[in-house]
C-alpha cells in the first residue's frame, strides 16, 4: 500500500496546525507586542484546524504508509483536545494580563503542544506514537516551567521532564521489545500478526514489552502507580497551564492508549485487562483518598484527576466498542467540569495577594460571591458523580459496560470510591457555603472567562435533557464504532 | 398520552417557582419578602394542582394511571411518569406538606432568605420527581438529587454543629445509593430497559434476586432509616432546621418504604420472601432498642427522631408481611407518621423559636401560660402513641393484624414497642407541658399565634380524618396493594414448585 505521495487530505488539520505555529512564531518574533495577536490567532488556527478535522469524515482512512490513521474516534477526539487547547488560550489571556507576565511563546508552544496530541490520537504506528507524544511532552516541559522566575513553577517543569524522560525511555524500550518479537511497528501488521499466532501465544517477550508500552503510556495520564509528578506539576504550573495539562493531554493520552491496546493487542486482551484493571482501581482510590488532605484547589483537582482517570480507564476494561463509548462521553464531560472547575480557581485573586490557590481562601464565598459560589458547587457536585448532573452520566456510561461483562467487584469499587471522592468535593462546597466569610476576591470582569463558566455551568445541569445529550450521546456511539466496527 | 402532562407538570412546577425567585433582585427586605411569597405560591399551587389526581384518580385499577413516556437517553432508558395507588398518596402529602414548611421558616429563617426558598423547592420538585417516576435511571436521579437541597439546608442553616450532620446525612445517604445504582447497572443489562412496569415483569434468576435484593436493601435500610444505619437521622434531626425535620420526617423517610414496595417486593419477590427473617429481626431490635433511648433523650427532636425509627421498623414489618393488610397497614403507618411526625417537630419547633433550647429540662408547665399550645402538643403526642381516632392507630392495628398472620412473636415484640411509645411520648408530654412553672425565662412566652395556627390546622383535620374515616384514603390503596400482594403470592407458588421439584429430583 506504499502510495507515492500520500494522501494528505485526512490530516490537514495537524498540518495546518504545525505550519500555523511557524506563522505564530514568526509574528512573534518579528512584531512587537504582538502576545494578543498571536493568541487570538492560534486561536482561530485552531478554529481552522477543528472545521479541517471534521472536514476530514468520519471514514477510517489510512495515510503515511499507514503511520496514521483517521476515522469517526480520532476525529471526536481531536474535537475535544482543539476544544480543550483553544480554551485554555483564552483562559490564559486574562490571566497573563492580570499576572503582567506576557510572553507570545505560550501560544505558540500550545498549538506545538496540539500538534503533537492530534498525532498522537491518529497514532497507527508505534513510531508515530512516539513522536507524537515527544512532540506533546517537549512542549508541555516548557510549558509547566512557564513562570521560570518562579521556583515552583521551575521545579514543577523539572520534575515534569526528569520523569517524563524516564517514562520516555520506557515507552522506548517497551515499543523495541515489541518490536523484536512480532517483527513489525505498524498496528494493523501487529494486529495481524498476533491474531495469525492464535489466543494466549503471544511470545513472552511482545507480553513484557506491551507491559512497558502501558507503563509508559500511563505516565501520560497520570495513572496509578506512575502519578506522583501529577500533584506536583500541577500545583507548581501556573492555573491556565494547569487547565490545560487537566484535559488535553489526557484527552489524547487515553485515546491513544485505546487505539494501542484495541487494535494492535486486541488479541492480547488477556493479558492487558489485568493490568488496566489494577491501574483503574489504584487510581480510583488513591484519587479518592489522596484529595482528601489536601488544602490546595490545583492540587486537589490533580487527584480528583487521576481519579477520573481510574474511571475513564473502566471503560477500557469493558474491551467493547460500548465501553469505549464509555470513554469518549467520560472525557467529554470531564473537559467540560474541568475547564468550568479552573475558569472558577482563576477567579480566585485578591488585589494585594494576587492568586491564592488555597481551600481556605474560599470560605463563605457564597456570600460575597453567590454566582461564583454555585458555579464551582455545580461542577463540584458534578465531579462528585451526583445526578442529576453531567457527572452522573459520565460514571453511569463508563460502569454499563463493566456491569454488562460481570465485573461486579470492579463496579462496586468504583461507586464506592466515588463517595469517598464526594467527601472531598462537597467539602469545598461546605467551605463555600457554611464557614464564615473571608475576605472577596477580585470581581472577574473578563467577558468570555464568564461566558466560559455560564456555559460550563449550563452545559452541566442541562445534560439531563434529551435535546442536549442525545446528540452528545449519538455521537460518541459512532465515534465509538468509527475506530472498531466489531 | 394525548392528555396534558399532568404528572411533569406538578413535578417540574416548583422549578419554575425557583426561576422566578432567581429573577428577584433588589434591597434585601423585598428580595426577602417576595422569596416568601413566590415560594409560599408555587407550593400552594402545586398542590392544588396535585388535587386533580386526587379527583382523576381511578381506585378501581391497579394499571400505573396519568402516564407519560418520552424518549430520553435513549437504549431502554426513557422519560416515563405515572402514579398508582402505592405512590399516589406520597405525590399528595408531598404537594400537602411543602407549603407548611415554607410557612414554617416563615419568620425564623432570617439570612439568605432567597436561598433558603430555592432549596426547598428544588426538593419539592424532586421528591414528587421519586414517587411519579417509572424509570429506573429517573428514579434514581431524582432520589439522589435530593441530597443537595437538603445537604445545603442542614448545612447553612442548620444548629451549632450542623456540618457534621449534614456530611453525615449526605455520605450516609450516598453510600447507600451507589450499591443500588450498580444493582439498577446489572438490571439494565439483564433486561435491557430500566423501565419499571417492564422490570416488574421480568424474572430475574433467584441467585441474582438475592445480591439485587441487598443492594437495593442497602440504599432503602439508610434511607428508611433501619436499625443499625439509622444514626443518621438523630444527628440530622436535631441540626436540621424546623422546616428541614419536618421534610425529613414527613417525606424523605418515605422514600425508603416506597423504595421496598415499588422494587423490592415485586422485582424479586424471592429474595423478598427469603430475607424476611432479616427485615423481622432488625426491625423489632429497631422497635424496641429505638424506644428505650427515646424514653432517655434529653433533647426534644432527637427523641422524637428515635421514635420515628421505632414507628419505621412497624412499616418495614408491614411490608414484609407480603399480605393486604400488613402491606395496607405499613402505607397508612408512613402517611400517618408524615402528618404526626412532621407536626411533632413543628410543635418542638415553636417552643425552640421562642427559647432557643430543644433541652426538655429548660421546659416544664408550658400549659399554664400556652393553653393553645399544651392542646395541640397533646393531640399529637396521642396521635403518636397511636390513640384510636387517630391516624396511626389505623396504621398499626393493621400492620398488627398483618403481622399476627404470619408470626405471633414478632407481634409480641411489636406490641412491646407500642407500650414503649406511649411511655417515651407521655413521659416527653408531661415534661414539657405539665407540672409547675418555676423557671423565669419560661413565663413571657407567647401562646401559638396565627401563623402557627394555621399551620397546625390542616394537619389536625388530617390526622382526624384518618384515623375516624380512614376508607377516604385506604380506597386509594387498595386495589394496587391487592394487585402487589397477588402478583407476591404467585410469585411465591411458583418458586415453592421449583424448589420440590428440585427436592424431588
Amino acid at each position: 500500500m506504499a502510495e507515492l505521495f500520500p494522501n494528505l487530505s485526512i490530516a490537514y488539520g495537524e498540518i495546518f496546525l504545525a505550519l500555523g505555529a511557524m506563522v505564530l512564531l514568526m509574528v512573534g518574533v518579528f512584531k512587537k507586542d504582538s502576545v494578543n495577536l498571536v493568541s487570538w490567532l492560534s486561536v482561530a488556527f485552531m478554529a481552522i484546524a477543528l472545521f479541517l478535522t471534521i472536514g476530514a469524515g468520519a471514514e477510517q482512512q489510512y495515510t503515511f504508509s499507514n503511520l496514521f490513521v483517521a476515522d469517526g474516534f480520532t476525529r471526536f477526539m481531536k474535537i475535544l483536545v482543539l476544544v480543550a487547547a483553544a480554551l485554555a488560550v483564552i483562559m490564559s489571556r486574562e490571566f497573563f494580563r492580570l499576572e503582567g507576565d506576557n510572553r507570545f511563546e505560550f501560544p505558540v508552544l500550545l498549538v506545538l503542544a496540539t500538534v503533537g496530541m492530534m498525532i498522537m490520537v491518529s497514532a497507527n504506528d508505534l513510531m508515530s506514537l512516539y513522536m507524537g507524544i515527544e512532540l506533546q511532552s517537549l512542549s508541555l516541559y516548557v510549558l509547566a516551567a512557564f513562570k521560570r522566575d518562579s521556583e515552583r513553577s521551575t521545579e514543577a517543569g523539572l520534575k515534569y521532564f526528569v520523569l517524563g524522560a524516564l517514562s520516555s525511555g520506557i515507552l522506548l524500550y517497551g515499543c523495541s521489545l515489541v518490536y523484536g518479537f512480532i517483527g513489525s511497528t505498524n498496528f494493523s501488521s501487529i494486529a495481524t500478526a498476533l491474531s495469525n499466532m492464535g489466543d494466549g501465544n503471544a511470545p513472552i517477550g511482545a507480553v513484557v514489552g506491551l507491559v512497558f508500552v502501558l507503563a509508559g503510556l500511563a505516565f501520560k495520564v497520570s495513572a496509578v502507580p506512575f502519578h506522583m509528578w501529577t500533584p506536583d506539576v500541577y500545583e507548581g504550573s501556573q492555573t491556565p497551564v494547569t487547565a490545560f495539562f487537566a484535559v488535553a493531554p489526557k484527552v489524547a493520552a487515553l485515546a491513544l492508549l485505546a487505539r494501542t491496546l484495541y487494535v494492535p493487542f486486541g488479541d492480547m486482551s488477556g493479558s492487558w485487562t489485568q493490568v488496566i484493571m489494577f491501574m483503574s482501581i489504584a487510581s480510583m482510590l488513591l484519587g479518592s483518598f489522596a484529595a482528601i488532605m489536601q488544602t490546595n484547589i490545583k492540587r486537589l483537582m490533580a487527584y480528583s484527576s487521576i481519579g477520573h482517570v481510574g474511571f475513564a480507564l473502566l471503560g477500557l476494561i469493558a474491551g467493547t466498542s460500548g465501553g469505549l463509548r464509555g470513554l469518549i462521553i467520560y472525557m467529554t464531560i470531564y473537559l467540560v467540569m474541568n475547564v468550568g472547575t479552573f475558569v472558577c480557581i482563576m477567579s480566585m485573586r485578591r488585589k494585594e495577594d494576587g492568586m491564592v490557590e488555597d481551600i481556605k481562601e474560599l470560605s463563605g464565598l457564597s456570600q460575597n460571591h453567590p454566582a461564583l459560589a454555585l458555579a464551582i458547587s455545580i461542577f463540584m457536585f458534578s465531579l462528585a458523580g451526583v445526578p442529576p448532573l453531567a457527572g452522573f452520566f459520565a460514571k453511569w456510561y463508563v460502569i454499563i459496560p463493566i456491569v454488562t461483562q460481570g465485573h461486579f467487584v470492579l463496579a462496586t469499587i468504583a461507586v464506592l470510591a466515588s463517595v469517598v471522592g464526594a467527601y472531598y468535593y462537597i467539602r469545598i462546597v461546605k467551605v463555600m457555603y457554611f464557614d464564615d466569610q473571608v475576605e472577596g476576591f477580585l470581581p472577574q470582569k473578563s467577558f468570555p472567562m464568564k461566558i466560559i463558566v455560564t456555559l460550563a455551568a449550563v452545559l452541566i445541569i442541562a445534560f439531563i435533557v434529551p435535546q442536549i445529550s442525545t446528540p452528545i450521546l449519538e455521537s460518541a456511539t459512532a465515534a465509538a464504532q468509527g475506530m472498531d466496527p466489531n | 398520552m394525548e392528555h396534558f402532562p399532568i404528572l411533569s407538570a406538578i413535578t417540574f412546577l416548583p422549578l419554575l417557582g425557583v426561576l422566578i425567585i432567581l429573577s428577584i433582585t433588589g434591597e434585601k427586605e423585598i428580595v426577602d419578602r417576595n422569596s416568601r411569597n413566590a415560594a409560599l405560591l408555587t407550593t400552594v399551587a402545586t398542590f392544588l394542582f396535585s388535587l386533580v389526581l386526587w379527583f382523576g384518580f381511578d381506585k378501581t385499577t391497579a394499571n400505573f394511571q396519568f402516564e407519560e413516556n418520552a424518549q430520553w437517553l435513549g437504549g431502554g432508558i426513557s422519560y416515563h411518569m405515572g402514579i398508582d395507588g402505592i405512590s399516589i398518596l406520597f405525590v399528595l402529602l408531598t404537594t400537602f406538606i411543602m407549603p407548611i414548611c415554607i410557612l414554617c421558616g416563615w419568620d425564623t429563617i432570617k439570612d439568605r432568605v432567597k436561598e433558603y426558598m430555592i432549596a426547598f423547592l428544588l426538593l419539592e420538585c424532586f421528591m414528587i420527581g421519586v414517587f411519579c417516576t417509572l424509570d429506573l435511571v429517573l428514579f434514581y436521579v431524582f432520589f439522589e438529587a435530593g441530597l443537595i437541597p437538603m445537604f445545603l439546608i442542614i448545612g447553612v442553616w442548620g444548629g451549632a454543629n450542623c456540618i457534621y450532620a449534614a456530611y453525615k446525612l449526605f455520605l450516609y445517604t450516598l453510600l447507600g445509593s451507589v450499591l443500588m445504582l450498580v444493582a439498577m447497572l446489572y438490571m439494565y443489562g439483564q433486561a435491557g430497559t430500566t423501565d419499571i412496569p417492564t422490570l416488574m415483569q421480568f424474572d430475574f434468576d433467584p441467585h441474582a434476586q438475592t445480591w439485587l435484593w441487598l443492594a437495593f436493601f442497602a440504599s432503602f435500610a439508610v434511607k428508611m432509616p433501619m436499625w443499625p444505619v439509622h444514626t443518621w437521622l438523630p444527628d440530622a434531626h436535631v441540626q436540621a432546621p424546623t422546616a428541614g425535620s419536618v421534610i425529613l420526617a414527613g417525606i424523605l423517610l418515605k422514600m425508603g418504604g416506597y423504595g421496598f414496595l415499588r422494587f423490592s417486593l415485586p422485582m424479586f419477590p424471592v429474595a423478598s420472601y427469603e430475607f424476611t427473617w432479616l427485615i423481622f429481626s432488625l426491625s423489632c431490635i429497631a422497635i424496641i432498642y429505638t424506644s428505650l433511648v427515646a424514653l432517655v433523650q434529653t433533647d426534644m427532636k432527637k427523641l422524637i427522631a428515635y421514635s420515628s425509627v421505632a414507628h419505621m421498623g412497624f412499616v418495614t414489618i408491614g411490608i414484609f408481611t407480603f399480605n393486604i393488610q400488613g402491606l395496607e397497614g405499613a402505607i397508612m403507618v408512613m402517611l400517618a407518621h408524615g402528618f404526626v411526625a412532621a407536626a411533632l417537630f413543628l410543635c418542638v419547633g415553636v417552643v425552640y423559636d421562642r427559647l432557643h433550647t430543644r433541652d426538655i429540662n429548660r421546659y416544664g408547665g408550658l400549659v399554664n401560660i400556652m393553653p393553645r399550645y399544651a392542646l395541640v402538643f397533646m393531640f399529637f403526642t396521642m396521635a403518636s402513641v397511636g390513640l384510636p381516632g387517630t391516624a396511626n392507630f389505623v396504621g398499626e392495628v393493621l400492620v398488627l393484624v398483618g403481622i399476627f398472620k404470619v408470626s405471633s412473636w414478632v407481634t409480641f415484640f411489636a406490641l412491646f414497642g407500642v407500650i414503649l411509645g406511649a411511655a417515651y411520648m407521655l413521659y416527653l408530654y408531661r415534661r414539657v407541658v405539665f407540672g409547675e412553672l418555676t423557671k423565669d425565662d419560661l413565663k413571657n412566652m407567647l401562646d401559638l399565634e396565627k401563623r402557627e395556627i394555621i399551620i397546625f390546622a390542616p394537619l389536625v383535620i388530617f390526622t382526624l380524618w384518618m384515623g375516624v374515616y380512614p376508607s377516604t384514603f385506604m380506597d386509594f390503596i387498595h386495589v394496587s396493594v391487592e394487585n402487589l400482594s397477588m402478583q407476591h403470592e404467585a410469585a411465591m407458588t411458583v418458586y415453592h414448585a421449583t424448589l420440590e421439584t428440585v427436592a424431588g429430583n
